[in-house]
């Protein structure tokens, strides 16, 4: 006898089969992307969405978490039209590319001061064509393969771009990818981008997630990343101003070539619930990959960090450093699971996640994992959770500081050290101000 | 200028201070010996205001206010300063930055307009100067790396620069070689003055040798056992404690 399991649908689920039914003949792409995207949603039935029962999603479970799945936006509404103008000032210094409800938006990226050897098209003129070498890399075998997330956003990508940096170029300026929702009534993004780095190519990509208003939107964004041999990269990160009921899923996915860098930070502050889910493959050997982050919680606020790095080749050198302050009843989440190929000898690996929790109802759970398959590696972790430290506090007070300044001082300290490792000055600075600035509204 | 009357604190359920009595006047330089276990440190941690110790019974009187339910910052803004017997290290924290919040954030607990930048550095400077502080260490964070006697004199700094009515200086010359301590008491004899106060806690006289104290307390068993002056220092080098411990006891 054969018992099957049916799992029951949970309204949300039910909202996003419903979704998908109605807006797949609407979504872009040829019969390829089609076949795609119909694969990745069966993929999607099978699992549901991510509880935690799955190991990777343990600490943030989306099938009770998330009560309702919200509709698509439908472009060309007033609301749209309204929306434009808000993000205008928004978009900070650099090549700005922009994302509005999941969509580019043209008219309101610098596609015209693109400095040679930069060329950015939309993604849905590309799945329109679905060039099948293309279509493949935006869903690079083996890095996030299965996950629930993952394969949501393949099956309902609605927009996004393709960046091709030609190789040696240089781009002095951050390319920033800026995904916006407008606002209205609560509404869900799915967005995937695609960006190559060519061989010896510079390039800071400034990945910016932000609303017009502070509202309870949905969005499930991913970046595809290749780093061509040589090349040296830095992708920031900064999810900010969503309102408390926001669930904002972002997805990495980064191969790097040889002798190459890759250096990532991410600040996560007023996110409602997020999960930042970065995959990264050394494809090469020599390479070296940093990735950072600080995560900023207060309320019920929710973020979890999950990386999976996986050392499939020699040589190479990883750095994870994540920093969380929690604060009131809000719940901070670091994965870090490092894989050492059999073959990857000398590898060279060290993470470390520091976290602060203010109050007693705060929450931090840490999950560094080694997966070590080579024998002539060096590997380490170390993973801490802490109060501010009371002699500190007494010392500042001591001098003359009232509490509150006192622990700002500490705070900032402890905050900034995961920002200082970011090298574009422009974007340091404005990422410290953001900290600081958090820090004095909390007070 | 400082009044504890009867004072009886507790760490725990266990007493410390037992009925402590002390008045320090102003410009009077007071030094607080006994041995080890005396309650020296409590007494410092509880005029400063750190919350970890109980206070049962009695009033410590600053400028004739009571100070006990003040916070510790609110105390230091009223001119009480405490040169720590183990400053703490503080990373991340770069020495300026401190300097420069903890005078402000006086000034404003006070109605005082903040001290811009350039007159701070100059006052920074100046001090740091006199006790042979370097250029780097200001430009480092606070009191990291620094050694047992650049911490002291970091110390003695921050109390040039708040410029206290009251300095309690706990131990400060503990761990200080012999040029170290010249440096440190050179530091603070600068700063007598006569609407100045210092109560010194020290285990022994050598500090005394170049702190020139007006009056001498013993404390033993959480109290005062005996005061008298200068002459008190050397009787204790000579004799030791022993006769106050079983007194007190």
């Amino acid at each position: 006898m054969s018992t099957e399991i049916t799992q029951i649908r949970t309204p949300a689920e039910k909202a996003l089969i419903s979704l998908y039914t109605s807006e797949k003949d609407r979504l872009p792409g040829n019969d390829a992307v089609k076949a795609l995207r119909t694969e990745a949603f069966a993929e999607f039935e099978r699992s549901g969405l991510p509880h935690r029962r799955i190991e990777s999603w343990h600490y943030t479970d989306l099938r009770s978490q998330l009560r309702d799945a919200a509709p698509l936006f439908t472009a060309g509404s007033s609301e749209f039209e309204d929306s434009l103008r808000h993000v205008q000032p928004k978009i900070p210094e650099g090549y700005a590319l922009v994302l509005l409800d999941g969509v580019f938006v043209p008219e309101l990226s610098d596609l015209d001061d693109l400095p040679e050897g930069v060329s950015v098209c939309s993604l849905a003129d590309v799945l329109a064509k679905g060039d099948a070498a293309l279509v493949e890399r935006l869903a690079p075998k083996g890095l996030g393969t299965g996950d629930p997330a993952l394969s949501l956003n393949a099956a309902l990508m609605q927009g996004g771009v393709v960046v091709d940096v030609a190789p040696g170029t240089e781009v002095a300026k951050p390319l920033i990818l800026l995904s916006v929702m407008s606002a209205g009534a609560l509404h869900a993004a799915y967005h995937r981008s695609l960006v190559r780095i060519g061989a010896g190519a510079k390039l800071t990509l400034f990945e910016i997630v932000d609303a017009v208003e502070i509202g309870s939107n949905q969005q499930n964004g991913a970046v595809v990343i290749e780093v061509g041999d040589g090349a040296e990269v830095e992708h920031l990160t900064r999810i900010s101003r969503q309102g408390a009921d926001a669930v904002i899923i972002n997805s990495v996915l980064a191969s790097l070539g040889a002798n190459c860098q890759y250096d990532g930070f991410a600040l996560i502050a007023d996110g409602g619930l997020v999960r930042r889910q970065i995959f990264l493959r050394f494809n090469g050997e020599h390479s070296t990959a940093g990735i950072r982050g600080l995560s900023l919680l207060s309320g019920k606020r929710h973020a979890d960090t999950t990386l999976v790095v996986d050392h499939a080749m020699p040589h190479c050198t990883s750095r994870e450093y994540f920093k969380h302050i929690v604060a009131d009843e809000a719940t901070g989440v670091y994965q870090g699971k490092v894989i050492v190929r059999p073959h990857a000898q000398k590898t060279d690996g060290a993470m470390k996640s520091r976290a602060l929790l203010l109050s007693d109802s705060a929450s931090m759970f840490n999950k560094p994992e080694l997966e070590i398959f080579a024998d002539d590696v060096v590997c380490g972790h170390g993973a801490t959770v802490a109060q501010l430290d009371e002699d500190q506090l007494f010392y500042l007070r001591s001098r003359g500081l009232p509490r509150g300044e006192a622990e700002q001082l500490l705070l900032e300290a402890f905050a900034a050290e995961a920002v200082e490792k970011v090298r574009n000055e422009g974007a340091r600075e404005r990422l410290l101000t953001y900290v600081s600035d958090w820090l004095a509204a909390r007070k | 200028m400082l009044e504890i009357k009867n004072l009886h604190v507790e760490v725990e359920g266990k007493k410390i201070l037992d009925g402590l009595s002390l008045t320090v006047k102003a410009g009077e330089v007071a030094a607080i010996m006994g041995p080890n276990g005396s309650g020296k440190s409590t007494l410092s941690y509880v005029v400063a205001g750190r919350e970890d110790y109980e206070v049962t019974a009695g009033e410590i009187l600053l400028e004739g206010e009571n100070i006990l339910e003040m916070d510790a910052s609110e105390r230091a803004a009223r001119g009480l300063f405490l040169a720590f017997q183990y400053p703490v290290e503080i990373p991340g924290v770069g020495t300026m930055t401190f300097l420069k919040s903890a005078l402000n954030a006086q000034r404003k607990s006070r109605g005082e307009p903040e001290l811009q930048t350039p007159e701070l550095m100059k006052r920074v400077r100046e001090a740091a100067k006199r006790l042979e502080i370097s250029q780097d260490m200001l430009k480092r964070a606070l009191n990291v790396g620094f050694s047992g006697g650049e911490k002291k004199r970091m110390e003695i700094l921050q109390m040039a620069l708040l410029e206290p009515k009251l300095a309690i200086m706990d131990e400060t010359d503990s761990g200080l070689d012999i040029d170290a301590l010249r440096i440190v008491a050179q530091g603070v004899n600068t700063l007598r003055a006569k609407e100045r106060a210092f109560l010194v806690i020290t285990h022994y006289q050598r500090l005394l040798n170049y702190i020139k104290p007006d009056t001498v307390h013993v404390m033993a068993a959480g109290r005062i056992v005996k005061t008298g002056g200068p002459e008190l220092a050397l009787e204790l080098e000579k004799n030791g404690y022993r006769d106050y411990v079983s007194e007190a006891a």
